[in-house]
């Protein structure tokens, strides 16, 4: 069986975002692989540990620097990768026809991609890829079971826990806590570097949707802080949520 | 154009009040505002929208929709834009909202803003402000392809009640059993007598600063005593403390109470990015130099065992 994953180059999470020129200001911010997007990697090279992968590739559609992602999931364990060169500024639309047309060359058993991105936050494209190829799809995963061409899907649902079957090739996109992502070992870098990565061009489209503004929300001011003995700082404390915020204690 | 559809959010006819509040939003548009239902057994429901304002009710009755599925619901949804051409449809941002809206968006070829914190519809377009980087930042999205899709977040628009005419229309049901590719094995509701996390009033997380479930069981007093959600930061999920569905933050949920009360917890940026947007926040902190104390609009430097049961003691006065 055949993995491809989607992994896209987001910034670190724990990156201050700043603004220049009225758009996001990259300068200075450590680049890391979509957290949620890691997570498949990792599920990706478990299956392959498990025997039911045979070959996991990774695809990235991105800017040049996105071959750092795709280098550190080679470095993971995945067997080679696929760049498409795309502008970071296309929309949801533009990124999963260009995903989709590099997907449908690979013609892969096995599709996965991370929920959401951390940046955008549109979770958006792992579904909007199904679509275009025509396949199945389950969001959301936090455990998958493959056996007889059928996907069985564990998802984190608004509520509870959902099991979805589906037939594959399918597309299942991750929740952060399926698994903990492996750290690169020395020897997977050092092979990483050796791993093929091949370069196409994004399919050229037209958006459908476009960014008109950025913008900072406005900064929190702090208030009050008080230290002072638990009995008194209590005390105020409640005041505080009973007569400011004006709550109701059940 | 027949104005803005709001699709209905509801398991088993349990409707979740995120539907009320994109039919108040939707209402200031100044267009027709109708709500849109598919389920088995639901058509009883259909007053409930009008007193929200909803001017038609369009209900989709059947078997194949008694839950969701993104096959049928789809091809339903499809038919009906076709037949009744809406300016714009707006869906709940949630598991079953968001996967709605993306493979309907692909299928039409459309543009889709997802999880908008702010909306503004005319004929034909569609302004919509979402949180980017969970929150760190935001972007204006225009959208001027027909129909105009969204998905909103909970709990920022407020419910308004004002009387609609509610006329129910029944729409032929275009959907079939070849539509339907997924199979829903099944669901497990979390057993939790505590609100939703992001739709809960008031949300009492606990962090590293507990220490232990020993901690945590401190801060769920707290939060019971309130009728509040219980969260949790990244270090007590990755813990193991708490639940991954209950992390507040970049890779967790981006809440937005009117209270938030952080325990224990330090305050970096991941996480300050998922509750900021809080009405009030509230932090208990042994560290006078936490990050959290300068977004805290109370803070108490203290020690959260002792602070807590002291504080639920005056609560309850």
């Amino acid at each position: 069986m055949k993995v491809l994953v989607c992994v896209k180059q987001t910034f670190d999470t724990e990156a201050k975002i700043e603004l220049k020129d009225g758009k996001i200001s990259d300068a200075g911010i450590n680049l890391i692989i979509n957290p949620y997007d890691e997570v498949a990697v990792e599920g990706a090279i478990q299956l392959k540990e498990k025997g039911i992968a045979k070959e996991v590739v990774v695809v990235s559609a991105g800017s040049d620097k996105a071959m750092d992602a795709i280098r550190t999931a080679l470095a993971m364990g995945a067997d080679r990768g696929i760049l498409v060169k795309q502008d970071t500024a296309a929309d949801e639309y533009q990124r999963a026809v260009a995903l989709a047309a590099a997907i449908k060359d690979e013609n892969p058993d096995l599709i996965l991609a991370g929920h959401v991105a951390a940046d955008d936050g549109s979770s958006q494209v792992p579904t909007r890829i199904a679509e275009i190829l025509g396949l199945p799809h389950v969001n959301v995963i936090t455990n998958i079971e493959i056996a007889d061409g059928k996907a069985v899907c564990t998802s984190e649902a608004d509520g509870g826990t959902q099991v979805t079957e589906v037939s594959i090739p399918a597309v299942i996109s991750s929740q952060v806590s399926w698994n903990e992502p492996r750290y690169p070992s020395m020897k997977g870098i050092m092979q990483a570097k050796k791993k093929p990565v091949a370069t196409i061009d994004a399919v050229a489209v037209e958006p459908k949707s476009k960014i008109v503004e950025f913008s900072l929300p406005p900064a929190k001011t702090a208030g009050v802080k008080i230290e002072e003995e638990p009995e008194v700082a209590a005390t105020k404390l409640a005041d505080w949520m009973k007569n400011t915020v004006k709550v109701e204690v059940k | 154009m027949a104005g803005t559809w709001v699709f209905v959010e509801h398991r088993d006819g349990n409707v979740r009040k995120v539907t009320y509040e994109m039919i108040s939003k939707a209402k200031t548009f100044g267009d027709e505002v109708s709500a849109v239902i598919f389920g088995k057994g639901i058509e009883g429901l259909a007053p409930e929208f009008a007193k929200y304002g909803a001017d038609k009710v369009y209900v989709v009755e059947g078997d194949i929709f008694a839950s969701y599925n993104t096959g049928a619901f789809v091809a339903q949804m499809a038919a009906m834009i076709k037949e009744y051409a809406p300016n714009a449809v707006l869906f709940a941002h949630t598991f079953n909202g968001r996967d709605f809206a993306s493979r309907l968006a692909q299928k039409l070829e459309v543009g889709l803003a997802t999880d908008v914190i702010d909306a503004e519809i005319s004929a034909g377009k569609g302004l919509f402000t979402r949180a980017i980087y969970a929150g760190k930042a935001l972007a204006k999205v225009e959208i001027t392809t027909s129909p105009i899709l969204a998905t909103v977040r909970a709990g920022v628009f407020e419910v308004v009640e004002s009387a609609g005419a509610g006329a129910v229309v029944k729409p032929a049901v275009a959907a079939t059993e070849a539509d339907v590719y997924q199979t829903i094995k099944s669901f497990e509701p979390t057993v939790s007598a505590r609100p939703e996390l992001t739709e809960a009033d008031i949300v009492v997380s606990g962090g590293r600063g507990c220490k232990g479930p020993e901690g945590i069981k401190v801060v769920e007093q707290l939060a019971d005593l309130l009728g509040a959600a219980l969260g949790g930061s990244r270090a007590a999920i990755d813990s193991g403390w708490l639940g991954h569905e209950l992390q507040v933050g970049q890779t967790g949920k981006v809440v937005n109470p009117t209270l938030y009360v952080a325990c224990g917890i330090s305050g970096a940026i991941q996480h300050l990015a998922g509750m900021s947007s809080s009405k009030f926040i509230a932090a208990i902190n042994t560290d006078p130099e936490a990050p959290i104390f300068n977004v805290a609009d109370f803070g108490v430097v203290g020690d959260l065992f002792k602070v807590i049961p002291l504080l639920c003691e005056e609560l309850k006065k």
